[in-house]
């Protein structure tokens, strides 16, 4: 019984210290804007390989998404006679949840996994001790300019999936299932007011925080999580469980945003 | 310059359950080259990331230049770090970034110099490293020694005051090994800084030493030469010289030796 509690209180203790560790570091990851010199090239480097390199992954899952939901869409609406709403549904469905969480949740596999990873092998291979000793700060030279490509990209890639992801619906609705495309467009004008926008929007931007937080921070403190192991094991499992943890993290808030904007 | 380098007074570190430091008092003199060395996982890389500030320890105080580093953040550990060049056991570079740009990292985030001169002085330390040629390459395209002598040069280029070497050789062949101990003494005569090398590789590095550091059991012995070692009546230190070292090495044989 002692053992037991013995357990869960250090269990707790390591959680709390690992919530201060996980919390320093978003402060400093954001605060690292306002120290000098910005590294603006290595800001620009990260937005292409975060946002640009994505843009065909995103291009392919938010077309096939529209054109799954210009389908599930007309037969569900032809039930009751209103599949003119179509438009309407895919642009909302996209606009307000599934462009800011699907394309956080492809970021998180694609870019996110890869920032764990070289953060997690920086640390593992005394990197980030190197820029220490030399007496530069790591997270201005490394992990503020992921911080701010993340917070850039995400929301670019989201209007970007919303509005492939409309046209993927048209193409499913109108050019395959005979829907008036008049129709569509006009119930897309319609139904689409700028507080959905601005849902998404701001979705994006938490997500994206989310997904650099979580990633580069868990491949910073590699060395130090419980249970991780050692080497490329450590940072292989720390990169599963950063992919995880961002995934359900973009989940719950998710759901306590569209609860709150709603 | 002041005549101590670095002084730790009653440093206590430990890790969970584990107490790796245990009131432990050294000095390290100015100019000088200190070897610690001891069996593994006694707690020398410990002291040296203690040193560099990347630990802090749980009491006691750590003095560089007479300045406690112990509780000290941001921009004066910062400050204090300049003073420092550390080649790393495994190099450290990074592996991104190709050998110049490695190399010339220092001089473009610590300083204010064109991008001309930083060539000149990169391209200059390279040359005298025997790295001309290789600026392009990157890290993984280099053998061990030569990551090592990129380590070196980059560790060189704010010209430190105290230099640290962890397990300079470990990993390379003795020719390797030899070409690196080279390297320092040229190095340390050109550039005059205080140096501590944390080594496995005994007795062959007493050769460099003026002082050695024995740890053991969270315990530090300082010896004032490599010879004081073998003369020592400490049982724990009379151990150690058995399982390590076979003939007696002499200081001043170093030049002809190394």
């Amino acid at each position: 019984m002692i053992r037991y509690l013995e357990k869960i209180g250090k269990n707790t203790i390591w959680s709390l210290e690992d919530l201060g560790r996980m919390g320093a570091f978003l402060f400093f990851g954001l605060g690292g804007v306002f120290k000098r010199p910005f590294r603006f090239s290595a800001m620009i480097r990260q937005v292409r390989l975060i946002g640009a390199n994505s843009f065909w992954v995103i291009f392919f899952i938010a077309g096939f998404t529209g054109m799954v939901l210009g389908l599930q869409g007309y037969y569900t609406l032809r039930k009751f006679g209103s599949e003119g709403a179509l438009g309407s549904a895919v642009s909302l469905s996209l606009i307000r949840e599934l462009g800011p969480v699907l394309t956080a949740l492809m970021v998180t596999g694609r870019a996110g996994s890869a920032m764990c990873a070289e953060i997690g092998i920086m640390r593992n291979t005394e990197q980030l001790d190197a820029l220490e000793c030399m007496a530069i700060d790591p997270f201005r030279y490394l992990i503020t300019p992921k911080f701010l490509a993340t917070l850039i990209s995400v929301p670019i890639l989201t209007l970007f999936f919303n509005v492939v992801g409309i046209f993927g619906g048209y193409i499913a609705g109108c050019g395959l299932l005979g829907v008036n495309p008049g129709a569509y467009w006009s119930g897309m004008e319609q139904s689409v007011v700028n507080q959905d926008i601005n849902m998404g929007i701001i979705k994006s931007f938490v997500f994206a925080l989310v997904i650099v937080w979580v990633c580069a921070g868990r491949g910073y403190f590699v060395h130090v999580i419980k249970g991780a192991g050692f080497g490329a094991e450590g940072v292989s499992k720390v990169t599963t469980q950063a992919v995880v943890l961002s995934s359900i993290a973009i989940l719950i808030w998710d759901y306590l945003l569209t609860a709150i904007l709603l | 310059m002041n005549q101590v380098a670095i002084e730790f007074k009653d440093v206590v570190k430990t890790f969970g359950s584990q107490t790796v430091l245990d009131r432990v008092n050294l000095t390290i003199s100015s100019g000088k080259t200190t070897v610690i060395a001891g069996p593994s996982g006694q707690g020398k890389s410990v002291t040296m990331k203690l040193i560099l500030g990347l630990l802090r320890p749980d009491s006691g105080q750590i003095l560089v230049d007479g300045q406690d580093i112990s509780r000290m953040r941001g921009k004066a550990l910062n400050t204090i770090r300049t003073k420092f060049g550390v080649l790393f056991q495994g190099s450290a570079l990074l592996d991104s970034l190709s050998v110049f740009a490695n190399v010339a990292l220092p001089l473009e985030e610590r300083t204010r110099l064109r991008s001309e001169e930083i060539r000149t002085r990169v391209l200059a330390t390279l040359a005298q490293l025997g790295l001309t040629g290789h600026e392009d390459k990157y890290p993984a395209q280099l053998s061990g020694g030569m990551r090592k002598r990129v380590g070196l040069a980059r560790a060189l280029m704010l010209q430190p005051e105290i230099m640290l070497f962890d397990e300079p050789t470990t990993g390379l062949d003795p020719e390797k090994s030899l070409e690196i101990y080279k390297l320092f003494l040229e190095t340390q005569k050109k550039f005059g800084y205080t140096s501590i090398i944390v080594s496995h590789d005994i007795p062959k590095i007493f050769n460099l030493a003026d002082q050695v550091i024995l740890v053991n059991k969270g315990k530090f012995t300082t010896f004032a030469s490599p010879e004081d070692i073998q003369q020592s009546e400490l049982p724990d230190v009379q151990a150690f010289v058995q399982s390590t070292m076979g003939k007696v090495y002499l200081s001043r044989e170093m030049d002809e030796r190394v």
